[in-house]
């Protein structure tokens, strides 16, 4: 593996890490940004450059903004810090959290399929995945297209209801 | 483990595994939609590396079901911020476990 893989994977799941543990829930937030920047280099570093242009246009640009507006939204909640859980809650977290790597880990090693593997270098360029969606993909499209459409309008009319109500 | 796809995977698993202690541990409904978040990007890591060196790349399929999940997951955030945002407004708070007007 290239020394740069390490960089970006280290980068990656530290801020990951850093992001779930940190008590200001602001620095949660951009530890976030990070995270999702990161994975848009293991993206680019994969041959998927359209895939982590859209990391980066909708993780770093749209989700992680969103999550910053919700937490501006939502501040005031957060005054008294006193609120940690118990030490037995976040140790049993964490232990079921290490079992579950230990045994996706213990798979992916003894795994015969992975094996064989083609080294041969792949791109998907933008033009081969727009002729895919217009072509094979072009239900799922739609459906998608309506999905967010009824989710985003049910997303304004949930966050509007309760001050329409109290007017 | 000489192969590059099992290093990709490895890091996919241990930010899956991030994802579940942060959704399992933190209090604040924002930082539980954080770790789900987390654990999505986590399989679309899992779906791009297995295109990559997986034995039939022409095929686009891995690359057309991350497309379609980062929408699905989009649409999954906003409308879990808007919740966020409904519930804080009726109770005053965002801690998950003050949220128990359903016990029973």
């Amino acid at each position: 593996m290239h020394w740069s893989f390490y960089i970006v994977a280290g980068l990656t799941i530290g801020s990951a890490i850093a992001a779930m543990s940190l008590r200001n829930i602001v620095h949660c937030a951009l530890l976030l940004t990070i995270t999702f920047a990161g994975l848009a280099l293991l993206y680019l570093q994969l041959n998927a450059q359209f895939i982590a242009l859209a990391q980066i246009l909708i993780y770093i640009g749209a989700v992680a903004i969103l999550i910053v507006f919700a937490i501006l939204l939502t501040r005031g909640s957060d005054a008294a810090p006193a609120s940690t859980r118990p030490l037995r809650g976040i140790a049993c977290g964490v232990v079921i959290a290490i079992a579950a790597f230990a045994t996706l880990a213990r798979a992916i090693g003894s795994s015969a399929a992975i094996r064989q593997t083609s080294p041969a270098a792949q791109t998907a360029t933008v033009r081969q995945i727009g002729q895919e969606l217009m072509k094979n993909y072009i239900v799922p499209l739609e459906i998608v297209a309506l999905l967010l459409t009824a989710a985003l309008i049910g997303a304004a009319v949930i966050a509007l209801q309760e001050r329409r109500r109290s007017e | 483990m000489s192969n590059p796809l099992a290093h990709y995977l490895i890091v996919s698993a241990a930010l899956f595994s991030i994802g579940l202690a942060g959704a399992l541990i933190r209090r604040n409904a924002i930082l539980v939609l954080i770790g789900i978040e987390l654990m999505l990007n986590a399989a679309n890591l899992n779906f791009i590396a297995f295109w990559r060196y997986g034995k039939n790349p022409q095929a686009l399929a891995g690359v057309m079901f991350v497309i379609f999940s980062i929408a699905v997951a989009a649409a999954e955030a906003a409308v879990g911020l808007a919740l966020i945002i409904a519930i804080y407004r009726h109770y005053k708070t965002t801690q998950v476990d003050k949220l128990d007007q359903m016990r029973g």
